[in-house]
């Protein structure tokens, strides 16, 4: 196996270089890895964090974060991002960014379809919805999680789904590959997927025991009861029964509780006073399952459209894993309601819940739930009826007749029922019928195998009879390439070349090259023609498939806020782009050091007949973070002053600079100034003395080397930037 | 059925006021795993095709060939023996590598009869 060359920061990932040589990659580590938390807190730029782990090694902070020290607080607990845009060898990418931003946990959804195939995939093909889950997308993807995690400096938890029909076979594929993390739950095969009940409990065992030998982490699927009942938080009772099933089903397999992990989400969302019925249901399972992982899940149930307001529910959803307690930190893509997640999303849903945790640091010590009143109540309440439907399960002759009689997913809280639950044959379902008897002198000589196996006697491993199985051997894992080249990343690799190594470029937001922007607008119209016109003002943009993925009524009649996406469908070719020179700033220090030594002085106003002198204070005060602020002395003469009595002025005064601001440019008057502030200067021999520097609107870069001054600053200038300039100049004529 | 149901619990519901939230919680668990219980031993005593081609993956078999060869398996009525040990069998009595056993069961179905009457004769 080659070494791999380590990600550089500043270069893209080379997509087709992870690809090269995949048959003989094997991952570097295996297992699930949690964050490094320091006992004492973390200690980060100003301030002493509580909650927090051992920081990045590269990573981007919040993006208020350059006010405090660039600091980039990383929560104690792992956080999640789910990727998977149907093109793995896209997410790679979206993977990186992802990490960067925090994450450490990436989660793969698999594409439409793929718990109803009853096998492995093999192969690369194009996948809806998700990625067809198969060897080489697997290993390419570790592989990468392998770089990133070096780039990042904190190992990258990649995870996926052992579910489906295919369940063993997958479990198997995951502990050879060294994924660390996936989803199995037999109770989610039944209810939503309708895969036979006995064929998926079976199934189960083996996978669990399979995953063990990988340490694999497990995470359930009880939250889908939330995300699919009608009133999400009346199914509370039944989310502890199903985490109950699966946590005691995991253990009779045996895997150890280390490695489960509940998949839990605050189930109300605002409008609804949601801490009244997400709080009590926090703790009743932080009590009840006090032995197990809690991997915090954000709530999907109720996104539509509206990213802000994901964004603020998901908010309140990490308040009350920070109330209460999270293993792990799931995000959620805020726009996962209206499209497939796009790139940004995903570095969105981390940033929520980044913020969060670092406002919120140390909440515990300073806030404690208030267990004697309606808080402990309700807790308890919720534990008697989900106690009270385990009683009635075993009653009616346990989970299967319990699961035919729809007990599950009903949409009223136990032990009302509705009715609407999701009922289930135990004859029918995908795969109905296929499980077998074991006979006797059933055998399976392979390590991880659950239940009955008539092994000789004397073997140290169960696989010694064939000299040792894929766990323990990996050597004998067979890598299938493609079985259809057509349908492949290779294929699609070809396509996109122009735009991820070539000189062409689009905007993405899925898939490299698709070429699709969305755009926001205010449309001072009634809903349906605020609607069409967006679509139309899309279209005379030149925007093609133009589709409204959110309108939001302001007023019934005055408007509506829309957001409409689209694709463009043209190249920018990069070799064509002009990059303006970026002035590389000295360091804030250098520049108070020089200051300093030069006990720097300056002269200002505003001249001609120009009375605007708001710009000019900014560059000034130290209120605006203005020269003053890098201690330059500064007289201010005022507004209107003549060039003469500038330049007077400093001689009188001994500054060694003069800074004017001109903002009428009628008639070229600005530039006027300018060359005459220059001319006045060389007549009075004091040019090469004094640092010439104008600012203005209508002022540029450019005219400094026109008009013969030292530098010239338009719109948008810090302080500090003329103090960098005045610096350079004094630099440049060998006064420092 | 519904009224049934929340009287039941309401009755219920008087011992569980007699509980304390420990012992409650221990009864959550007890119940959870008198239920799991059964479901564990319907695993122990039984197998499905994907758990076979599971042990034929673990066996170093690829996953096209571990599919057809746990098909055949089954169709001749022998995944009740593991399809493993099926593979082991058909190795040993032809005298090739496992690998090589997969592919004559694929090539050849026949190869499948009478497999475990022989070597019991």
């Amino acid at each position: 196996m080659s070494a791999l060359k380590p990600l550089d920061p500043n270069e893209k990932m080379d997509i087709e270089a992870i690809l090269t040589d995949l048959e003989n990659y094997r991952p570097l580590r295996k297992g699930w890895v949690w964050r490094k938390v320091m006992e004492d807190g973390v200690d980060m730029g100003p301030f002493h964090f509580r909650n927090m782990s051992e920081p990045l090694k590269n990573s981007i902070g919040l993006p208020a974060s350059k006010y405090f020290d660039d600091i980039d607080p990383q929560p104690e607990c792992v956080v999640t991002s789910e990727i998977a845009s149907g093109r793995f060898e896209d997410d790679l990418r979206r993977m990186r960014m992802a990490a960067w931003h925090g994450a450490d946990h990436l989660m793969v959804i698999r594409t439409t379809g793929q718990s109803h195939i009853d096998g492995l995939m093999e192969g690369t093909p194009e996948g809806v919805g998700g990625v067809p889950i198969t060897r080489k997308q697997i290993r390419a993807s570790r592989k990468a999680c392998d770089l990133i995690e070096e780039e990042v400096g904190r190992p990258i938890n990649f995870h996926s789904y052992v579910s489906g029909v295919a369940g063993p076979e997958v479990a198997v594929l995951f502990a050879e590959e060294g994924v660390n993390g996936a989803h199995q739950d037999p109770q989610y095969n039944v209810l939503y997927r309708n895969i036979n009940m006995y064929r998926s409990f079976v199934d189960a065992a083996e996978a669990k025991l399979v995953m063990t030998a990988g340490q694999i982490f497990q995470i359930d699927g009880a939250h889908n009861a939330n995300a699919t009942a009608k009133a999400g938080w009346l199914v509370m009772p039944e989310l502890l029964v199903q985490h109950g099933i699966n946590c005691a089903y995991s253990l009779a397999s045996g895997m150890p509780k280390e490695l489960i992990g509940l998949s839990t989400v605050p189930p109300n969302s605002p409008p609804a006073p949601k801490l009244w019925y997400d709080l009590p249901y926090a703790v009743a399972l932080r009590d009840f399952f006090s032995d197990f992982k809690m991997r915090a899940q954000q709530n999907t149930r109720y996104i539509e459209s509206d990213i802000e307001e994901a964004i603020r529910t998901h908010t309140i959803d990490t308040l009350i894993s920070m109330l209460t307690s999270a293993d792990i930190q799931s995000t959620i893509t805020p726009d996962e309601g209206r499209n497939v997640p796009w790139h940004y999303n995903n570095i969105r849903g981390v940033q929520t819940v980044k913020q969060t945790w670092s406002a919120l640091d140390g909440i515990k010590e300073l806030l404690s739930l208030k267990m004697d009143g309606p808080l402990g109540e309700m807790v308890r309440d919720i534990k008697e009826r989900a106690v009270g439907f385990l009683e009635e399960i075993l009653e009616v002759g346990g989970y299967f007749a319990a699961v035919e009689q729809g007990f599950f997913v009903d949409s009223a809280q136990y032990p009302e029922r509705s009715g609407d639950g999701i009922a289930r044959d135990g004859q029918g379902g995908v795969a109905a019928d296929s499980i077998v008897p074991r006979d006797p002198d059933y055998l399976a000589p392979v390590c991880a195998h659950y239940g009955n196996n008539n092994l000789p006697e004397g073997l140290d491993h169960p696989c010694d009879l064939i000299e040792g199985c894929t766990l323990c051997h990996p050597d004998k894992i067979v890598y299938i390439d493609e079985l259809d080249p057509e349908d492949s990343a290779d294929r699609r690799l070809q396509d996109t070349y122009p735009y991820r190594k070539g000189h062409l470029i689009r905007p993405e937001v899925e898939w490299a090259g698709d070429g699709t922007v969305l755009m926001q607008m205010m449309v001072p119209e009634q809903e349906d023609y605020a609607r069409e016109a967006g679509l139309e003002i899309a279209r005379r943009m030149g925007l093609d498939d133009p589709q409204v993925v959110n309108l939001m009524v302001l007023h019934p009649a005055e408007g509506c806020y829309l957001e409409v996406k689209g694709k463009v469908t043209f190249d920018v070719d990069r070799d064509t782009l002009k990059i303006p020179e970026k002035i590389e700033l000295l360091p804030e220090e250098e520049l108070r050091e020089a200051v300093l030594k030069v006990g720097l002085k300056v002269v200002a106003g505003t001249v001609g007949e120009d009375e605007h002198s708001v710009g000019l204070r900014e560059i000034l005060d130290i209120k605006h973070g203005g020269i003053e602020k890098y201690g330059v002395k500064y007289h201010y003469l005022g507004t209107s002053v003549p060039i003469s009595k500038m330049i007077d002025a400093a001689i009188e005064t001994g500054a060694q600079a003069i800074l004017i601001s001109t903002i009428i440019s009628h008639g070229d008057i600005h530039r006027i100034q300018m060359k005459r502030l220059v001319e006045l200067c060389q007549e009075k021999g004091i040019r090469d003395r004094l640092i010439l520097i104008a600012g203005g609107t209508q002022v540029t870069p450019e005219m400094a080397a026109e008009t013969g001054l030292d530098a010239a600053f338009g719109r948008g200038t810090k302080g500090i930037e003329v103090v960098d300039a005045m610096v350079k100049t004094l630099k440049q004529r060998g006064v420092l | 059925m519904t009224d049934d149901r929340i009287t039941r619990f309401e009755q219920r519901r008087e011992e569980y006021k007699t509980m304390s939230d420990e012992a409650l919680k221990e009864h959550f668990w007890d119940l959870c795993i008198q239920l799991v219980a059964p479901i564990a031993e319907l695993a122990r005593t039984h197998t499905s095709p994907s758990i076979e081609r599971a042990v034929l993956l673990r066996m170093g078999i690829d996953s096209l060939s571990a599919h057809g060869v746990v098909d055949r398996v089954l169709q001749a009525g022998l995944l009740g023996k593991g399809a493993g040990h099926v593979l082991l069998r058909v190795a040993e009595k032809q005298g090739c590598d496992i690998r090589e056993a997969a592919a004559a069961i694929l090539e050849d179905k026949d190869i499948l009869n009478n497999l475990f009457e022989e070597v019991t004769q």
